[in-house]
């Protein structure tokens, strides 16, 4: 009842291009970026609810390095959701990116902070297309070996090679202040609105991206690449580009990780681990799926909260102390579990668990 | 120059130990045409699983013994719970499952037996071959030597199994083609339990060996990782490469550590395994061993 | 057998074209040519050298011999990337589609050539790349339209039966208006309706596209009505070369492949 969409119909090909062709889904939308960017900051600042609610825990824990993954994972879904290039470098780009954007603050006076973020983004897509070159070659698991030499080579230059970090001892680095456009963001909502607004838009770019030429000649290339060269597809640089592309969102992301979130990052936190997390978000998540990064993101980000706030409550109501290192083992254990769970039951993530709920939405309260 | 040979044949002795890994993910990958991630986590798991039972105080046959039982029921479990339910998917789709396999091993393993690093005492010194050092001058360690000599005997073990036997002749035919395998009467679930036990019986052998030169501890999971460029130069599908790309990187990642690390700082067999199978990936795509693939369009 | 506008110079001309894998011979010596606007049939029993012979006009393999000369120019090697350029589309006998994509988005491949706005216009999708997308957007329609599949466009191809699958990959082959369309066995697994569907289909494109057509079949009744001329292979070698009452008349072929009525 609520979902149908008996009336709306298209009459040009742009309506029925459009991004949210259903209106129900455009109001949802609206709704969804209005709350994002002004209830969430307005309510913070409201002092009734500022003092029920740990809102700079929310935002410095939650919802910023949220945006941050769901950046880094459609990068990697671009990479291997759309183009099906299997990497596992990710946490290898979003380095280079924190790593050049601190490089460019730090020796080129006066520059503007975005134009380092978009230069830093822009050596990790150098970066990428070099280890991306292999892709020409070789296909499938063997790719993995690639980006698994990309991995650990970048994480071991950025601490041999003292320059990166500037001298500093097992390449720590502390990143400059954020200042955009003349503001000094140094509270947790400023700096959420930064994440927020360039996330947003970078995604609004992807989601255009997939759904124009080059997405389908990603989509070609990963389905059947013969096919694809028939079709006058050309292979090299869609592969390249692919890389390319992706390399720059992880390091972007990377750029926020260091800038917007932690503060001090050394590259043995971009070891590979990170890029397996983030290889779970779009797997849970949905591969090929814009909309997937972000769901996979949620759920990677909240998971371990939500576990953390179990067993504390659990050790409050029975007086239990319960062991150490239990929560993050069986954190382990769950994430082992509901990866081979989704792969089984929906390989296509909790995207199409999305896009089925909203199919019997459209039918409700109708079985059928 | 004895310099050169001592590093050479310490290299060629780790070596075997990343193709024990590797033959893990061989057989199991000939079998099923899966790419087990989970192989590291199974050495870290029956390592861990063996030494949690020595400390309970049973002696180490039993403990090996009751691991081995442990592997067994893993590989059912695994065939039950991950294969069976994903049989005719991508590969890629299978790979993925598991990774998730591996964090979920992982997570069993510390759960049960605690995270810290234990030590494994298999009764064989890692200490200098006595007449080697007097007589050529070279440090080799007997315990390098001893499991050299387990390895081999795995590997011929496991390839006539392979080549001659009834059942190894099933687990080619299904590694083939699962339809065809299936359309002559052989039972992929059967095989597929055969496979991962005899897998996990390799990583009980691998698990205890690392263990006893290095520790059991967490990062033996990681070994997966050092198999890969073993697998990738060896080829996949093929024993015998698992032996050679073993060898050779293990001798040139000592080789390289030694002779070209001092020039740029050090610590480059964290990435030297890879770039070199990267750089052979780049001239023969399909490894050393690996077999040809013809698409058909 | 139905009339239809002069056939023109010869499109395509395949000289001594020799191909082999390894030991394996699949064509030797195989010498022909198309003329525009025709229908050319390829046909011979199986394991003939048929797919690898379309294979190689389109550049998908390369022959160690011989040289297939497109427009005039002859060259022995092309890509497949270039001979889409110059206009040349394809089929596959076991079904080459994109699985992943809609039917629309895998007709919209076919025009990916045609399609020059780089991807960061793109990103931003203001203006021209919009524009772009929405005029081939339009092509595309006319062979959604064309093939009667309108109500299948958002369909991932992977859920479709496989007639239509068929028939969406003829789609995606007209959705880059190719000069030369290279069918590998466009019936095989149809029934009757389906090969109806699929006749009017080629023979309304060679009509009204005026497109020349290179045809594998082993439906004998598709190929007598269909095509203007027939190439026969057998074991990698050109026995008959001419027209369907020719070469259904022609002894070698009669022994090698079609038989006799008893």
């Amino acid at each position: 009842m609520l979902y149908r969409e008996t009336g709306q119909f298209k009459t040009d090909y742009a309506a029925d291009q459009q991004l949210f062709p259903i209106r129900q889904d455009r109001i949802a939308i609206v709704v969804l970026l209005a709350v994002a960017f002004a209830g969430v900051p307005l309510a913070a600042q409201t002092p009734a609810l500022a003092g029920a609610i740990d809102f700079n825990y929310w935002f410095n824990g939650v919802l910023i390095p949220f945006l941050i993954f769901a950046l880094a994972a459609l990068g990697l879904n671009i990479l291997t959701g759309y183009a099906g290039l299997l990497s596992l470098g990710t946490a290898a780009f979003m380095a280079v990116g924190a790593f050049a954007a601190y490089n460019f603050e730090l020796r080129v006076p006066g520059i503007p902070m975005l134009l380092s973020f978009i230069l830093a983004g822009i050596v990790a897509a150098l970066v990428g297309i070099v280890f991306g070159l292999p892709s020409l070659r070789i296909r499938g698991f063997y790719l993995a070996v690639a980006t698994l030499a990309a991995q650990f080579f970048v994480v071991w230059a950025l601490t041999k090679f003292a320059w990166f970090s500037n001298n500093s001892s097992s390449g720590v680095i502390t990143a400059q202040k954020l200042v955009v456009l003349g503001y000094a963001l140094d509270t947790p909502i400023k700096r959420y609105l930064l994440v927020l607004v360039i996330v947003s838009v970078m995604a609004l770019a992807a989601k255009n991206m997939v759904r124009s030429s080059i997405g389908r000649a990603w989509m070609a290339v990963r389905d059947m690449d013969v096919a694809a060269e028939v079709v006058g597809i050309p292979i090299m640089k869609t592969k390249l580009l692919a890389f390319a592309i992706s390399s720059f969102y992880c390091g972007v992301a990377g750029a926020l990780y260091a800038f917007a979130y932690l503060g001090t990052v050394e590259p043995a936190g971009f070891e590979l681990d990170l890029s397996f997390r983030i290889l779970f978000m779009i797997i849970i998540g949905g591969v090929g799926s814009i909309l997937g990064s972000f769901l996979g993101a949620a759920f990677i980000v909240l998971l371990p909260i939500f576990m953390d706030l179990s067993a504390t409550s659990i050790e409050r109501s029975f007086g239990l102390a319960l062991p150490s290192g239990l929560v993050s083992n069986l954190t382990l254990i769950i994430f082992g579990a509901l990866i081979v769970f989704f792969l089984v039951v929906e390989p296509l993530g909790l995207a199409r668990l999305w896009q089925i709920a909203k199919e019997k939405l459209r039918l409700w309260p109708f079985p059928h | 120059m004895q310099f050169f040979f001592e590093v050479l044949i310490g290299g060629l002795l780790a070596g075997v130990m990343y193709s024990l890994v590797a033959l893990g993910f061989v057989l199991i990958y000939k079998a099923s045409g899966v790419f087990n991630f989970a192989q590291g986590a199974m050495v870290f798991f029956a390592a861990l699983t063996t030494v949690g039972f020595i400390s309970m105080g049973a002696p180490f046959w039993l403990a090996a013994t009751l691991s081995l039982a442990a592997m067994v029921a893993l590989a059912f479990l695994t065939e039950r719970v991950v294969l069976r339910p994903l049989v005719n998917q991508p590969q890629i789709t299978l790979f993925m499952a598991t990774i998730g396999l591996t964090f979920f091993i992982e997570g069993v393993a510390q759960l049960t037996w605690g995270a810290q690093v234990h030590a494994l005492d298999l009764g064989i010194a890692d200490e200098p071959i006595e007449w080697l050092l007097d007589h050529a001058g070279m440090n080799i360690s007997k315990f390098d030597l001893v499991a050299s000599g387990i390895a081999a005997a795995l590997v011929t073990v496991l390839a006539v199994f392979f080549n001659k036997t009834r059942t190894g002749r099933a687990l080619r035919a299904v590694a083939d083609d699962h339809q065809a395998a299936l359309a002559v009467g052989i039972s992929l679930q059967n095989i597929w339990v055969i496979v991962w036990a005899t897998a996990g019986f390799v990583a009980l052998v691998t698990g205890l060996l690392w263990g006893a030169r290095n520790g059991v501890q967490f990062a033996l999971t990681f070994l997966a990782l050092k198999a890969l460029p073993v697998l990738v130069l060896g080829g996949f599908d093929s024993i015998a490469g698992a032996i050679v790309g073993g060898l050779i990187i293990g001798a040139s990642e000592k080789l390289a550590e030694v002779y070209i690390g001092p020039h740029v700082g050090g610590g480059i067999e964290s990435w030297f395994p890879y770039v070199l199978a990267l750089a052979f990936l780049l001239v023969r795509p399909e490894g050393l061993f690996g077999e040809r693939r013809i698409d058909r369009v | 057998m139905a009339e239809r506008g002069a056939t023109g110079a010869p499109l395509l001309e395949v000289d001594g074209v020799s191909l082999a894998f390894g030991g394996v011979v699949a064509l030797q010596g195989v010498s022909f040519d198309v003329r525009q606007h025709e229908i050319r049939a390829i046909i011979g029993p199986n394991g003939a050298g048929k797919s690898s012979m379309l294979n190689v006009i389109n550049g998908v393999y390369h022959p160690q011999q011989g040289t297939v000369a497109f427009k005039g120019r002859k060259r022995r090697r092309v890509d497949p990337h270039q001979a889409a350029i110059e206009g040349i589309a394809r089929t596959f006998q076991n079904i080459a589609l994109f699985r992943g994509m809609s039917v629309l988005d895998n007709l919209m491949t076919g025009r990916n050539l045609k399609m020059r706005r780089n991807f960061l216009q793109q990103a931003l999708y203001l203006g021209a790349a919009r524009r772009e997308e929405l005029e081939h957007r339009k092509s595309v329609e006319a062979v959604i339209d064309f093939l009667e599949i309108q109500h299948i466009r958002r369909t991932p191809v992977g859920r479709l039966p496989y007639g239509l699958q068929k028939r969406v990959e003829l789609g995606r082959a007209l959705a880059a208006e190719p000069e030369v369309l290279l069918l590998d066995e466009p019936m095989a697994g149809m029934n009757l309706e389906e090969k109806q569907d699929m006749s009017r289909f080629i023979l309304d494109v060679n009509d009204q596209m005026g497109t020349t057509i290179v045809l594998i079949e082993h439906d004998m009744s598709v190929v007598m009505d269909l095509s203007d001329r027939v190439v026969v292979l057998d074991y990698g070698r050109k026995i008959a070369d001419g027209t369907p009452e020719e070469v259904r008349n022609n002894k070698a072929v009669v022994d090698a492949y079609l038989g006799v009525a008893h």
